[in-house]
């Protein structure tokens, strides 16, 4: 394994700068995620690691070494592609061994390197099949195991589970993590989708346009976001962000609670609203309203456990608060967060 | 309202609808139709005009066919032009299929309007280059020899194969070409380890193709070939099986015959990707 | 520069790695690589289309014969000459009719014959075999069955219509030896031959057209000849088009027919631009004068080739 870095990575196109000046490091075993909305450059960047992008400018290091001119079967990496890029011609037991056998492994190795990198996801009894054969889940660990049967020191994903159905996916993200922590090799994963990125991600990278917005642990991202932009991506429903004088404040929906549900000493600021419309989700409902003035046309949204019981009704007003100190502040023109006055 | 109006409304719309597809096949089909007949009919019979030409007045008869093998050089044409046609299609192989991936990956915008230059020199026909070609042929003493076909063949496979090629390698998902870079082949190595195996039915309709054409093609063999022992069957059998104003009905229906519908049957089944190639992408 | 970026800045201008060659091996080389599998078929088109037609272009304003070892510039003496031919003028009429005539027939029918093929019913492959016979045998051959069919004295048409009691007395038309009827056996045999490639064109278009609409137009009350000619037709307009050209270029320029069938006769009254020019420049040997007829091709082809190009800039998006 190894680290990566990159330095000042910039990809241009005619449309405008694709990958703007990406410094980004990531540590020996780490299991990053790119994550941003789609146009955000993640894809560029990860191609760009791979090789099958040439940058515009800047570099790219892998293990310290600068490997930005090198073609990608000189870079020690492997990738999984969206669509797993499995060779149609080729059987499971071909895929697999087609890198070993492009570097010229002996054959008896390749035999005994394939059946282990095969058992590792449990596809022994698939290796004479052919592609088209395979169900989706399948042919994702066809494309694991012809990565991980070279040893690379890196390994690049490029929204692997995004061809997955729902409930495939939960089970492979498991199964991923778990592979991943198991041969430790360091990892960069790309995906559009922000709770895939929060539950695999020892870091998360968010981009958007171009740039990291922020780089940090899923915890980090979630409570202590550097600007709007991941406020609002990190989270669903969206953090709600409210006017307030110079600044922008933002609250969680789970932190919108009705004043009697805060003890009596917590410092809250109220905020009452008329109820528009409620979702019922059974673990939690979803009350979306808008602000009574001063704030008066602004809508949020605030997110109810279960575990209060109060009954809410449409069309009504209600007491709802927030904890001071949840609340978070942003800069209205540039959007990043103000550091809370001491 | 019963149901019973709708029913016979539909039997005749039936009807009908086979009618039209039946006339349409016997249009088209008949002329193999009467090649057939022809074929097997005695000289006498064929001649005899108080004979009705659909039946057999006399016994049928492999006389005709005899003579086409035995006593023209009809052999010697088949053989001639499968010659011509091998050649030409491993030429054709060489130029167009790296030609068509260069186009398909390797070149952008400019990529895609070379594409179509090379795909509109399709379109001039061998009727405006067979008078310069004739003398360049007899400059290059290739006047009267195979070899002149052999050159100058691939002057109409290619591009139009290039143009096949392209469109084929653009249906070929990129990201199997990267996973073999990434798993260790250059770029190049990719392509003839991948994509080439991954577009073998690509390739065969190339090879389809230009057989096909090399034995469709009458202009330049018209124009080139003088002897009769260096025909191509396109135009042999025209000009050599008339003689004077005696035409050996039976021999030259026989040969059209054995000729055409092998021809036919294989080019069946490549029909639907010669139609992509001709629709230049209009239809996805 | 964030401060991350500062201390990377920094890190770099005290221990900065050797900087990587730039040069890349050449199989990687993607502008390279292009390059050099394209050469090959570029360099072929350019000598043996190219040159010949630049060839052509200049014999045409020479005094270039079969025999002649120099070329002369004659300045446009052939093309005076060929104006003055009233044959010449004759074949350009004759392509132009043949062309226009048939391939107007080729598209319609072409479309009849595709929507009655479209449906799916048992033996549909014999009888996609049988249509796309005259497009799939060499066209000398084909054109020679219809010879046999046309015959002054055993042509089966005659025999059948005057069986049929269609034909009565001494009505009995010689096909290939009256001048009109000689056209129409021309314009027969190019319907014939590519009303199968214009029919498997169309039949594609058709079926690009999603099923939803059909769907949709049935929902919205269509009856079968708005259907026809409000949704169909229009969807597949541009296939329609493109199969016409096609066929444009291959009837227009075409020399076998008209060589196999009538020779250019009776009295070159069937001649066309290609059987003319092969008669003067390579049977009558003046080169020079059949160039000059040949070129008269072009004009046509560009005008295809604009209205190609227009269709496939359309489709460029992608």
């Amino acid at each position: 394994m190894a680290t990566v870095e990159t330095r000042r990575l910039t990809k241009r196109f005619d449309s405008g700068n694709a990958v703007d000046g990406i410094d980004l490091s990531v540590r020996e075993g780490e299991f990053l995620v790119l994550v941003g909305p789609s146009g955000c450059g993640k894809t560029t960047l990860l191609r760009m690691l791979a090789g099958l992008e040439t940058p515009s400018s800047g570099d790219v290091l892998i293990g310290g070494r600068v490997v930005t001119w090198l073609p990608p079967r000189k870079r020690d990496i492997a990738m999984v592609f969206q669509s797993y890029a499995l060779y149609p011609h080729l059987t499971v037991f071909g895929n697999i061994a087609f890198p070993m056998r492009a570097a010229g492994v002996a054959r008896a190795d390749v035999a005994t390197r394939v059946q282990k990198a095969a058992s590792m996801f449990g596809i022994e009894r698939l290796l004479q099949r052919k592609p088209r054969q395979l169900s989706g889940g399948e042919r994702q660990r066809v494309a694991l195991a012809r990565a991980v049967v070279r040893d690379p020191v890196v390994f690049l994903l490029d929204e692997p589970l995004s061809n997955l159905d729902a409930k495939l996916r939960t089970s492979a993200r498991d199964e991923l993590q778990q592979f991943q922590r198991r041969l430790g090799t360091t990892t960069v994963y790309v995906t559009h989708d922000q709770v895939e990125a929060m539950g695999l991600g020892d870091r998360i990278a968010v981009l958007d346009h171009g740039r990291i917005h922020q780089l940090g642990t899923p915890r980090d991202v979630y409570h202590d976001p550097a600007d709007t932009f991941v406020a609002t991506f990190i989270g669903s429903p969206p953090m709600n962000l409210l006017q307030n004088g110079r600044m922008l404040s933002g609250v969680r929906p789970e932190q919108l609670l009705p004043r009697a549900a805060f003890d009596r000493d917590d410092a809250i600021v109220p905020f009452p609203f008329t109820v528009n419309r409620i979702e019922y989700l059974g673990a939690d409902r979803l009350v979306y309203g808008t602000l009574d003035a001063p704030r008066a046309d602004t809508k949020v949204i605030a997110r109810l456990p279960s575990m209060i019981t109060l009954p809410i009704e449409t069309g009504r007003r209600y007491d709802f608060a927030v904890r001071e100190r949840d609340l978070k502040h942003f800069d209205r023109e540039s959007g990043r967060k103000l550091e809370r006055a001491a | 309202m019963t149901h019973r109006p709708l029913i016979i409304v539909r039997s005749l719309k039936r009807t009908g609808h086979m009618l039209l597809l039946a006339a349409f096949a016997a249009f088209l089909a008949f002329p193999f139709y009467w090649m057939a007949i022809t074929t097997f009919k005695s000289t006498r019979d064929l001649i005899d005009t108080t004979h009705n030409p659909f039946l057999f007045g006399a016994p049928p008869t492999l006389d005709n066919l005899r003579v086409l093998f035995f006593q023209t050089d009809f052999g010697r044409w088949i053989a001639n032009t499968a010659e011509v046609g091998v050649l030409v299609t491993l030429i054709t192989l060489l130029l167009a299929v790296p030609a068509g991936y260069a186009l398909a990956r390797l070149s952008g915008r400019w990529g895609h309007r070379l594409g179509i230059a090379i795909f509109l020199t399709y379109l001039i026909p061998p009727t405006i280059l067979f008078i310069p070609f004739s003398r360049i042929v007899a400059g290059l003493g290739l006047q009267d020899s195979l070899w002149s076909l052999v050159l100058v063949y691939p002057s109409f496979t290619v591009p139009f194969c290039t143009w096949l090629m392209m469109g084929f390698f653009k249906s070929i998902p990129r990201d199997i070409e990267e996973a073999a870079m990434i798993d260790g082949l250059s770029r190049f190595r990719a392509f003839v380890k991948v994509v080439v195996p991954v577009s073998s039915a690509g390739m065969l309709t190339v090879v389809i193709f230009t057989l096909t054409l090399v034995m469709q093609e009458f202009v330049y063999a018209l124009t080139f070939i003088t002897t009769s022992a260096h025909y191509t069957v396109s135009v042999g059998v025209p000009t050599f099986l008339v003689r004077g104003d005696v035409y050996f009905w039976g021999s030259l229906m026989g040969a059209c015959l054995i000729v055409s519908i092998p021809v036919a049957l294989v080019y069946n089944l490549f029909v639907d990707r010669f139609v992509a190639g001709f629709t230049v992408g209009a239809v996805k | 520069m964030s401060a991350s970026g500062e201390r990377l800045a920094s890190a770099l201008a005290t221990h900065a790695p050797a900087p990587a060659r730039r040069r890349i091996h050449p199989f990687d080389d993607e502008s390279w690589l292009g390059r050099i599998l394209l050469a090959p078929a570029v360099v072929y088109i350019v000598a043996l289309v190219g040159f010949p037609f630049f060839l052509a272009i200049s014999y045409s304003v020479s005094d270039a014969t079969v025999g002649s070892t120099t070329l002369h510039f004659v300045g446009f003496r052939n093309y005076a000459q060929i104006f003055q031919d009233p044959t010449f003028w004759r074949s350009l009429r004759n392509a132009v009719v043949f062309t226009g005539v048939s391939q107007v027939l080729v598209v319609v029918l072409g479309k009849i014959l595709a929507m009655a093929i479209y449906a799916d019913f048992p033996g549909k492959w014999i009888v996609r075999f049988l249509i796309l016979l005259p497009w799939v045998a060499p066209i000398s051959l084909g054109s020679i069955g219809w010879l046999w069919i046309f015959d002054p004295v055993y042509s089966v048409i005659n025999w059948s219509a005057r069986a049929l009691h269609l034909f009565r007395g001494g009505f009995w038309p010689i096909w290939l030896g009256q001048p009109d009827l000689a056209m129409a056996s021309i314009i027969l045999v190019d319907v014939w031959r590519l009303l199968p490639l214009a029919t498997v064109i169309i039949l594609a278009g058709m079926s690009s057209i999603p099923q939803d609409i059909h769907d949709a137009a049935a929902v919205d009350g269509a009856g079968f000849w708005r259907h026809l000619f409000r949704i169909n037709l229009p969807l597949i307009m541009p296939i329609m088009l493109v199969a016409l050209l096609f066929g444009i270029v291959f009837t227009f320029t075409d020399l076998i027919v008209v060589y196999v069938l009538t020779r250019g006769g009776p009295f070159d009254s069937t001649q066309v631009i290609a059987s003319y020019a092969y008669f003067t420049g390579v049977q009558g040997g003046d080169l020079a004068t059949g160039a000059a007829i040949s070129l008269f091709l072009f004009p046509v082809l560009v005008a295809v080739a604009i209205v190609f190009l227009t269709i496939a800039k359309r489709t460029e998006v992608t």
